[in-house]
């Protein structure tokens, strides 16, 4: 009966939000206290609730709880402990357990963090969070219950899906869904603020802390998925621009232009509208992806018709959301444009037109992934839009913000300055330049690849720069605030990955070949030798293991053991083997035997020799630094006395209509 | 039945067996590898072939392409554009001839359309318009705003860069 306490407590937690989420709304409307002090208690019950149900989920994979449908479906008894751990979010119910409850440490920690907010706008800033949790919970339980039962109870379970079965898949969804969950906090203050009409700076500072962390884990979430795709699919790419990648990384090019404007707005008042706007969008588009990914529709518009009653309520849900909140900010946002004044040559421009190519860049990739769908609906004849689309527009919308990058920091707001910009167009165009020549030998010549290292130099050297200018300006200890740091790194992420992907597409090589035991293949300069295939088991699978011994000018390089697994279900999944290393990857996965059946002869491999590839995920992991290192900045834990109850700044709006 | 058989297959039979596990066990557990080893004449149609089959999507599988899919009917498909290429048909000539057997489906890169002149030029009329909201947003901004704000100027926004 454990289970159906699962479910109560998930009922509970719902009652719960629907308190959170409505009296201290009410309260701030009104002037009650007692109303608003309802905000924090009912979000922690919730929390308590919540984390209850996700527990009981967990012991039901933990000690075999067939008689749950969902346990059932995906685990059964060799699956080893941890994997049935990561089970919980192996698919649709689990994982919307997890949203909930990642929705709620946020909350918490909101709820926990935001006693130096005026009571008013952290009561509506809760309130709006558990809105969201009402929308959540009540898709739980009224459409999705992980809890339900299964009568009589199999013996034993089905499969979690082998791809899944991989470090990589345990740690993704989590982080990702952190990152996803993150922009509800930038949404609550958004929607928190146009509820209040407290549109001054106050509600941004807030804010942006969170909205770097929400981004800073987004991009760890794909990073995860990039990898992972690369080490265990099997086909050594590291992102092919499927539907379920563009879920996620429209809300990370959103969020990206967000903590650009945000900002703005903290910094100079301007943007305002927008910068709302974003927050809006960069939550709904993680709203969508989270839907999108695991309702189904992607296979077919018509797998939505298989539960008509999920797709309704998502369906539902978004509309209240988007058109909700964007009713809302017709009703409510600035009218008028406030903030300091700019002209055309300043930081405020720059920013901008990074943010419009990030947002146009969202919106073809929206386009882009839900054109088949529309296509598919409207039987205008199905049709594909896969990386030729994406991989040629997404590098035009994004050449603007590479090529103006370097110069951002170095504008002043309001005005900038002319003569220093030529003298650091000069700088890091020489630099660019200089080292595209030198790379030029080194890679035959070959355009992208030379590109790739130009764009490293031209976002490298335009760091550095403006690491000396701070050094030699700046009295030693303020030099680096900690938001101007993250900045950097960030930048130089941006640098290392455009290197890193530039560089391994032009310069990877990929051979399929027939190899009996003995028989050497050389690539790029190392010796691949075919040692056979002998059998092998582990916790819940069998395997052919291929080994195959890399050396270079004679000396070994590396051992590797790609396998080709079978789980109890039958289910294939080969495992990649890879030597990794900061330069150059090699990487081996194991086909078929020539000869059906006899796996001591010849086997077909497939070998990659993928140079850089690594630096994509570094340039990756540096920007969640940069996100992180940013977020930890010592402004924004100031203890702020203000006043955000008193629109301090209406004054000068006024004095200006 | 033909003479010599006795309980052991033909080598006819056999393969029609392995096909028919093959299918079996490639249809829905695409995550197993398609890696085929072929005799290009060159390395130079190799990464022909390399390129055209990553733009070509498997017609039976989720969202994989004709390189990476380990469906039978990608496999065909593989086979079949290797010996068109063997007979010395352009990129072209081959796309053509798969798309006038599963249409415009298989192709990952959408050919311009009536139909999907939104999908082409959508991004570019996004970018237009947005571009023009900017430049009267700056233009604007040039000329009014507030040159002094009362909140910011006291408190530390780390405005100073």
């Amino acid at each position: 009966m454990t289970p159906e306490l699962g479910q109560l407590a998930l009922i509970l937690a719902l009652l719960l939000a629907l308190a959170q989420g409505v009296l201290p709304l009410i309260g701030a409307w009104r002037g009650n206290r007692a109303l608003m002090a309802v905000a924090r208690p009912a979000a922690a019950g919730q929390a308590v609730f919540v984390a209850f149900a996700f527990g009981i989920l967990v012991w039901a994979f933990l000690h075999f709880d067939f008689s749950v449908q969902y346990v059932a479906d995906n685990s059964n008894l060799e699956l080893p402990w941890y994997y049935r751990i990561a089970a919980v979010w192996g698919a649709h119910e689990g994982s919307l357990l997890l949203w909930i409850f990642i929705l709620n440490v946020w909350t918490v920690a909101l709820a926990a963090f935001s006693y130096k907010l005026p009571d008013v706008f952290a009561s509506r800033v809760l309130a709006v969070m558990g809105l969201i949790a009402v929308g959540f919970l009540a898709f739980i339980v009224f459409t999705s219950d992980p809890f339900g039962r299964l009568l009589p109870m199999p013996g034993d379970g089905a499969d979690l899906n082998p791809v899944l079965q991989d470090p990589g898949m345990a740690f993704h969804p989590p982080v990702l869904y952190t990152g996803y969950v993150g922009f509800s906090v930038a949404f609550a203050f958004a929607i928190a603020g146009l509820l209040g009409g407290e549109l001054e700076q106050a509600w941004v500072r807030w804010a942006r802390p969170w909205t770097n962390v929400a981004w800073a884990f987004l991009t760890l979430g794909i990073v995860a998925g990039s990898w992972w795709a690369y080490a265990e699919l099997g086909w050594g790419g590291w992102w092919f621009w499927d539907p379920v990648e563009n879920a996620s990384f429209m809300p990370w090019l959103v969020g990206a232009a967000l903590i650009h404007a945000q900002a703005v707005t903290e910094k100079r008042g301007s943007l305002r509208a927008w910068t709302i706007l974003l927050s809006i969008f960069a939550f709904s588009l993680s709203l969508l992806g989270t839907f999108l990914v695991r309702s189904g529709v992607l296979t077919s518009v018509h797998a939505f018709a298989s539960d008509p009653r999920r797709g309704v309520f998502i369906l539902a849900f978004l509309t209240i959301v988007v058109g909700g909140s964007l009713l809302l900010y017709a009703l409510r946002a600035p009218k008028v444009a406030g903030g300091k004044a700019f002209q055309l040559l300043s930081r405020e421009t720059v920013l901008l037109i990074g943010n419009l190519m990030f947002a146009v860049a969202a919106a073809m990739v929206l386009l882009g992934t839900l054109f088949p769908l529309i296509g598919d609906a409207l039987n205008l004849g199905r049709i594909s839009v896969g990386p030729p689309y994406f991989g040629f527009l997404f590098p035009l919308l994004m050449l603007p913000v590479v090529v103006l990058m370097p110069f951002g920091p170095f504008l002043r707001w309001g005005k900038g300055e002319s003569p220093l910009l030529k003298q650091i167009l000069l700088r890091v165009g020489i630099a660019a330049a200089a080292c595209a020549i030198v790379a030029a030998f080194f890679v035959d010549g070959k355009l992208k690849a030379i590109v790739g290292v130009a764009a490293l130099a031209w976002l490298g050297v335009g760091v550095l720069l403006y690491a000396y200018k701070r050094w030699r300006d700046v009295p030693r200890g303020r030099r680096y605030p900690g938001e101007m740091a993250g900045m950097l790194l960030a930048h130089l992420g941006v640098g290392v990955f455009v290197a890193g992907v530039l560089l391994t597409e032009s310069l990877s090589v990929t051979r399929d070949v027939r190899m009996a035991p003995g028989d050497t293949q050389h690539i790029s300069g190392y010796d691949f030798r075919f040692d056979g295939v002998h059998r092998t088991t582990g916790p819940n699978w069998k395997a052919d293991q291929g080994v195959i011994t890399v050396t270079r000018d004679s000396k070994q390089i590396a051992v590797m053991h790609p396998q080709k697994r079978t789980y109890p279900r039958g289910q294939v999944q080969t495992e990649s083997a890879v030597d990794a290393g900061v330069f150059r990857d090699l990487y081996v996965a194991l086909g078929e035997p020539m000869d059906a059946g006899n796996i001591e002869g010849a086997w077909a491999l497939r070998l990659y020799y993928k140079p850089f590839v690594r630096w994509i995920w570094g340039g990756g992991l540096l920007m969640m630094l940069g996100g992180f290192v940013c977020a930890a900045d010592k402004r924004f834990r100031l203890k702020r006395t203000a006043d955000a109850t008193a629109p301090v700044d209406l004054q000068p709006q006024e004095s200006r209509a | 039945m033909k003479p010599g058989i006795g309980n052991r297959a033909s080598p006819a039979r056999r393969l029609r067996l392995a096909f028919f596990i093959a299918l079996l066990t490639c249809v829905g557990f695409a995550h197993a590898q398609a890696i085929e080893p072929m005799p290009f004449a060159n390395h130079a149609q190799e990464l022909r072939f390399q390129h055209l089959t990553h733009q070509l999507r498997c017609p039976m599988c989720q969202n994989e392409t004709l390189a990476d899919s380990n469906a039978p009917i990608a496999r065909d498909l593989r086979n079949q554009i290797f010996k068109l290429m063997q007979q010395g048909k352009s990129d072209e000539e081959i796309k053509q001839y798969l798309v006038a057997r599963y249409s415009n489906y298989i192709l990952y890169d959408p050919p311009l359309r009536p139909g999907t002149v939104l999908l082409w030029f959508g991004p570019l009329a996004i970018l237009l318009a947005g571009a023009g909201v900017v430049l009267v947003a700056i233009r604007k901004r040039r000329r009014e705003g507030v040159e002094t704000t009362t909140v910011g100027d006291s408190a530390d926004n780390g405005e100073d860069w």
